[in-house]
């Protein structure tokens, strides 16, 4: 197996078999969806007006949960500093773990998504492009995610401080995420125009996510 | 037999070897007979065959709260009696009680869409039960993070006991909270006062509910001490490695 | 192959480490780095395998692969142990092979070497502190490569561990490479040349 390979299969293993494996995420992201009618009053027709939102932000947050042990997790025991004396280059290591991350947070996250739509009332045709949305999104959301979790690796309450970095960064993700998810529903908006943003916005965080983040690891080294 | 006859894992084991069959068996026969009752009860006036969609739901409903009322028991015995299988009666009886509760989640879903126009509401009962549902992930979850049994027993008995107080709490604000927003369209559970026809197959069926969980948690109990015993095993092969 | 240092100076947390520092390390040679705590060895150890950066001087492996850096041709064994507590203790071995090595492992030979061999399939959680020590080691013997840079490597090991260990270090060097060891002690490698830090502040 090659080196990437190995790393990319570890994690993957890892995410599964450890504590909650991926669905604690999917759990944060229906913990969060099931709080907002509590906030917003049990109104169905304004939930459903507001729903591609809460799934937007519910996933935002879910995605950033479980960033700050994704490079901190190597970092702990040393396995970090015996990857970079690796062969690979080290944006391609961290891509590999983003997409591992992806994979097995994002990913379930996107599975669960229409599941959550239909308690916030949302039509079949508007949870259908919630999902595509965030499928598109996602990736971004971790691959962005990648450079705060390796600008706050050496943090003893870094989680927090990686939310406060890499939030602003994730906006127009955000911003067009919901805004296609709208178009779709509503319109006038044909549904491609922003979503064809959205994914132009995940392909540059594919690029310059592995970058930053590697540059930040070599930065940081003491 | 006193419950510290059962306090020996070995002879829970062998007790439940003998028990658990026939535990199966009966179940199965209560189910076959509670269905043919229900099959036999009359349609409700005004929702029709949809009604016996209650004989599900209403049971499983009792179980996902009767279970958490065991997980709390257990914890006492956690944390008071260290009685030593409390604490795998609790981690076995956590997805079981989630499972039930669930399954009265889908089935109130169901049967609520004819009347309501939608799968869902956010109506006082449904809202507690799906808050009850995020505690059992909540518990389970806790169970799976942490390594060691013994601390993990200790922990997820805090939270179950946190939880067994709370309950109520949820219920009581969540009614609260469901009226002070009126909602826009009237909502009817279809909570009739029960005809004596209905009652008989709804307690038939409760009655094999409960000998669902007895079979399901006494199983899920070995198991977990199977388990526990695979674990200590592993540790012993390390340590004998280690000594030379 | 040959690893020289010259004038080295490292700089870690706004404070200078050490500076001036100097060596030469031949094929089949061993170098102890000794001298008090805070002296700078691990820092130096570290610096060699670019995990931290050269404030001054340099360090340059004559007879080395030329397209790959220090680092990448040496074998660091720091404090830590990189292994994983939910994978067994081959898939850990299997997994640092991948990564470090070129696909052609030997985790069996590997782990009977360190004598870890019956708990191949054993999760990484149940070794004690001397097995996952050399579990580590066993990576050393895993994937081949010249240079072997070891920090306190005996910490955590028993006697017959201690033995073990230098067995397999003066098989690498009878082999033709090359072994810098951080150590308060004796580590069981006789002939050994010794930089003392700490004094050539």
């Amino acid at each position: 197996m090659t080196a990437l390979a190995a790393l990319f299969v570890r994690d993957m293993r890892l995410a599964v078999r450890v504590g909650g494996g991926a669905l604690i995420g999917v759990l944060f992201f229906l913990i969060v969806v099931t709080l907002t009618p509590f906030a917003l009053g049990p109104d169905l027709a304004l939930l459903a007006r507001v729903g591609p939102a809460i799934l937007w932000l519910g996933a935002l947050l879910a995605s950033l949960l479980a960033l700050d042990r994704l490079i901190a997790m190597d970092h702990e025991d040393g396995s970090l500093d015996l990857i970079l004396t690796a062969r690979v280059p080290l944006e391609l290591a961290v891509a590999a773990k983003a997409l591992a991350h992806w994979l097995t947070t994002g990913l379930p996250l996107v599975v669960a998504a229409p599941l959550l739509g239909f308690l916030l009332n949302l039509e079949p045709k508007a949870t259908g492009a919630v999902a595509l949305t965030l499928l598109a999104g996602t990736p971004a959301l971790t691959f962005i995610g990648l450079i705060g979790a390796a600008l706050t690796v050496a943090l003893r309450r870094g989680g927090l401080l990686l939310a406060v970095l890499v939030l602003p960064l994730t906006v127009p993700v955000l911003i067009f995420g919901v805004a296609a998810s709208n178009a779709a529903i509503v319109g006038p908006v044909p549904f491609a125009t922003p979503f064809a943003i959205l994914c132009a916005l995940t392909l540059m965080s594919l690029v310059v996510g592995p970058f930053a983040a590697a540059a930040a690891l070599r930065h940081g080294l003491e | 037999m006193t419950l510290i006859d059962f306090a020996n894992p070995s002879r829970f084991l062998s007790f439940t070897d003998r028990v658990l069959a026939w535990l199966a068996a009966a179940t199965l026969l209560a189910f076959a007979f509670g269905f043919s009752q229900v099959i036999a009860a009359p349609d409700d006036y005004q929702q029709g065959a949809t009604v016996k969609i209650m004989f599900i739901h209403v049971p499983a409903a009792w179980l996902g709260i009767f279970a958490w009322g065991l997980m709390s028991v257990a914890a006492l015995g956690t944390l008071v009696w260290r009685h030593p299988l409390a604490d795998v009666a609790a981690k076995a009886a956590a997805p079981i009680g989630a499972a039930f509760t669930l399954i009265c989640l889908i089935t109130g879903s169901l049967w609520g869409r004819p009347m309501w126009g939608t799968y869902w509401v956010w109506d006082a009962r449904l809202t507690s039960v799906l808050v009850l549902f995020l505690m059992y992930l909540g518990v389970i979850a806790l169970w799976r993070t942490i390594d060691d049994p013994t601390r993990a027993a200790r922990a997820a008995a805090v939270l179950t006991l946190v939880g067994a107080i709370n309950l109520p709490i949820i219920k009581f604000s969540v009614d609260w909270w469901n009226t002070l927003h009126q909602p826009a369209s009237v909502l009817r559970l279809g909570g009739p006062t029960i005809h004596p026809a209905l009652l008989v197959p709804l307690i038939l069926m409760a009655v094999a509910f409960m000998l669902l969980f007895l079979t399901l948690h006494l199983a899920a109990m070995r198991n977990e001490i199977m388990r526990r015993r695979l674990r200590t095993l592993q540790m012993l092969q390390a340590r004998a490695a280690a000594g030379h | 192959m040959r690893l020289v240092a010259s004038d080295l100076a490292c700089v870690r947390g706004g404070r200078q480490v050490f500076s001036g520092v100097g060596f030469a390390v031949d094929a089949g040679e061993a170098l102890m780095v000794t001298g008090p705590n805070g002296a700078g060895k691990s820092s130096l150890l570290r610096l060699i395998a670019g995990l931290v950066g050269v404030a001054g001087g340099g360090v340059a492996l004559d007879g080395g692969d030329g397209e790959l850096t220090i680092g990448e041709q040496a074998h660091y064994l720091g404090h830590q142990d990189a292994l994983k507590s939910s994978l067994s203790v081959a898939e850990n071995l299997a997994f640092w092979a991948n990564v470090l090595g070129d696909g052609t492992a030997r985790v069996g030979t590997a782990l009977a070497a360190v004598d870890l061999g019956s708990l191949a399939r054993l999760p990484a959680i149940y070794l004690s502190a001397g097995q996952r020590r050399r579990l580590s080691i066993a990576r050393l013997i895993a994937i081949a490569r010249p240079i072997w840079l070891l920090d306190e490597p005996t910490s955590g090991l028993d006697a017959s561990g201690q033995t073990m260990l230098a067995d397999l270090m003066r098989a690498h060097l009878a082999g033709g490479g090359l072994v810098l060891a951080a150590t308060h002690g004796p580590i069981g490698l006789d002939g050994a040349k010794e930089l003392r830090l700490g004094e050539s502040r």
